[in-house]
């Protein structure tokens, strides 16, 4: 099977590889697929209090396809605001980077990671305005 | 400099060996008769060729040269085997012994006749090494079972059955014993009569012959093995495979078996000794990687380790230049992980991230060198992004997370 130019740019050349700090404020991770499927992303979004997604960083277990469409939408989705990333489809995964049918999963699994890190910063932006007293306890 | 690309992957296929393809030129346009032409010496010269060839073949792996019938290649040969003793025997019974972990002409082959109703079909398990025990298929032996077929060695794996074991106790009980040895003949020593086999296939281009052409080899006396042929027509080879025979093919697997018979030995151990320098290169410069198969019964050229926390087709992809394979579902056409890895009780994790390194004749020391280098630079750079590795140096026990999208 041959690899589109752009999976071999990203998987070549990934961008936003990493963490950021586990504790660090304003930033949502979604971890999805499973080690037996042969796919897990982690995608952690830096989102400001008003919603805009100021940086991102990933980390993928998977074929090339996974970490190409993993490093692509960390690109996709810095400078969007929330509302707008959660419209993202996998379809415009798969039209970028050229998925053939056996790696469209591979989109999906992205675009469920978007979804995830934004969910997660939600969760966990409501519950800090919820609980002041409680995050001042724990911190 | 070594040059690239580099073919690691002789279990799939190997190069044809230039003095086999010498063997064969002649046969191409002087010697073009068909072999059984019996009233010209066209004819008999292409006969002549197949005789020479059955001679070497048998001398191999210790048969007659009558007992090797040609095929197009092990997978015909298992078809044939399977289906022919399934047919034949059809009064006597219609169970068949056969294990998890063997190629898909014969799982395949299996399936097929259970679903025609032809044959019930017990399918052993096999220990974390790959290996079947001879116990196992003792006790899976009823009146009604006619025959026995497991691999001489695993094509992913390596590892090499106790056959001789098994052998005996299919001679024992009077059952038929097949043994698919495509990957242990011309690579190791196979003997029909110490190993008790009474039907074996084997295939050229893994022994560096040519492709399409094959044998079965069916024993004659003691017991006399009889089959119903699959492909009908002129009678050819004693009427158990009819069909023109493929003379320069045949003349090609006869070369190759004179080769491996001749330099088996120092093949061997030319192979074990690169293999195994690959085998510590790697794991000196890489932490939590596994070996798939037996430590010590396997084949030389053969390596399959797991790197875990990386992804088989990823790492395969980063390392394009080296021609390798893995048991990634992602490189499978069904999306399944390697059903063998997983047999060994291995976790599906660590199937996904299994890699064979398939040794073979042409490859050097300066390639292990290389290869070694290049996986374990590309294995470090993969786990740099991958979360689970991230997770796993973290102290969190992958196995107690609860998975999203399972």
């Amino acid at each position: 099977m041959a690899y589109s130019d752009k999976v071999l740019d990203h998987y070549n050349n990934p961008r936003n590889v990493g963490s950021f700090a586990k504790d660090e404020p304003n930033v949502g991770t979604g971890v999805v697929g499973a080690p037996e499927c042969g796919d897990v992303m982690k995608l952690q979004l830096k989102i400001s209090d008003d919603g805009m997604i100021e940086d991102a960083r990933f980390k993928t277990f998977g074929c090339g396809s996974a970490i190409a469409s993993s490093s692509y939408v960390t690109e996709l989705v810095k400078g969007k605001r929330i509302d707008e990333a959660m419209t993202i489809k996998n379809t415009s995964i798969v039209k970028e980077l050229n998925l053939p049918p056996v790696k469209i999963h591979c989109s999906v699994l992205a675009e469920d990671a978007i979804k995830a890190a934004i969910t997660d910063w939600k969760k966990r932006k409501g519950e800090a305005s919820a609980n002041p007293a409680d995050k001042a306890a724990q911190g | 400099m070594v040059k690239l690309p580099i073919y690691m992957d002789n279990h799939a296929t190997t190069r044809t060996d230039s003095r086999v393809i010498d063997a064969m030129m002649p046969f191409f346009c002087e010697k073009f008769g068909n072999a059984a032409s019996r009233n010209h010496s066209f004819g008999w010269e292409a006969e002549e060729g197949v005789d020479k060839a059955r001679n070497q073949i048998a001398a191999l792996v210790n048969a007659k040269p009558k007992e090797i019938i040609f095929t197009s290649g092990a997978t015909e040969s298992d078809n044939l085997a399977l289906k022919g003793v399934v047919e034949f025997n059809k009064d006597k019974g219609s169970h068949v012994i056969t294990c998890v972990t063997e190629h898909k002409a014969i799982l395949d082959s299996c399936r097929a006749l259970e679903r025609q109703g032809k044959a019930i079909v017990t399918y052993l398990p096999v220990d974390k090494y790959g290996m079947v025990d001879p116990d196992d298929v003792r006790k899976a032996i009823t009146d009604k079972t006619v025959l026995i077929t497991i691999m001489f060695a695993n094509n992913e794996i390596g590892t090499i059955h106790p056959i001789a074991e098994i052998g005996r106790i299919a001679k024992e009980k009077g059952i038929i014993f097949h043994s698919d040895a495509t990957q242990g003949v011309g690579k190791v020593p196979v003997d029909v009569e110490k190993c008790g086999i009474d039907l074996m296939s084997m295939s050229a281009h893994k022994i560096y012959g040519p492709k399409g052409v094959g044998a079965l080899y069916v024993r004659s006396k003691g017991p006399r093995v009889r089959l119903t042929p699959v492909m009908d027509g002129g009678g050819h080879e004693r009427g158990m495979r009819s069909g023109t025979l493929n003379v320069t093919g045949i003349v090609g697997l006869g070369a190759a078996c004179e080769i491996a018979a001749a330099e088996m030995p120092a093949e061997a151990r030319k192979l074990i000794e690169l293999r195994d320098k690959l085998h510590a290169g790697i794991f000196e410069r890489l932490d939590e990687v596994y070996l798939n198969g037996h430590p010590t019964e396997r084949l030389p050229g053969n390596l399959n380790v797991s790197f875990a926390y990386v992804e088989g087709e990823s790492l395969l992809m980063g390392i394009h230049d080296i021609a390798v394979s893995s048991g990634s579902a992602c490189t499978s056409a069904t999306l399944e992980p390697s059903y063998v890895i997983r047999a060994l009780g291995v976790d599906e994790e660590l199937a996904h991230s299994s890699i064979r390194f398939g040794l073979g004749r042409f490859n050097t020391e300066e390639e292990v060198d290389f290869v070694t280098e290049r996986v374990s630079k590309e294995v470090k750079r993969l786990r740099e992004m991958s979360p689970l590795y991230e997770m796993a140096k973290e102290g969190i026990d992958l196995k107690s997370v609860q998975w999203k999208g399972e």
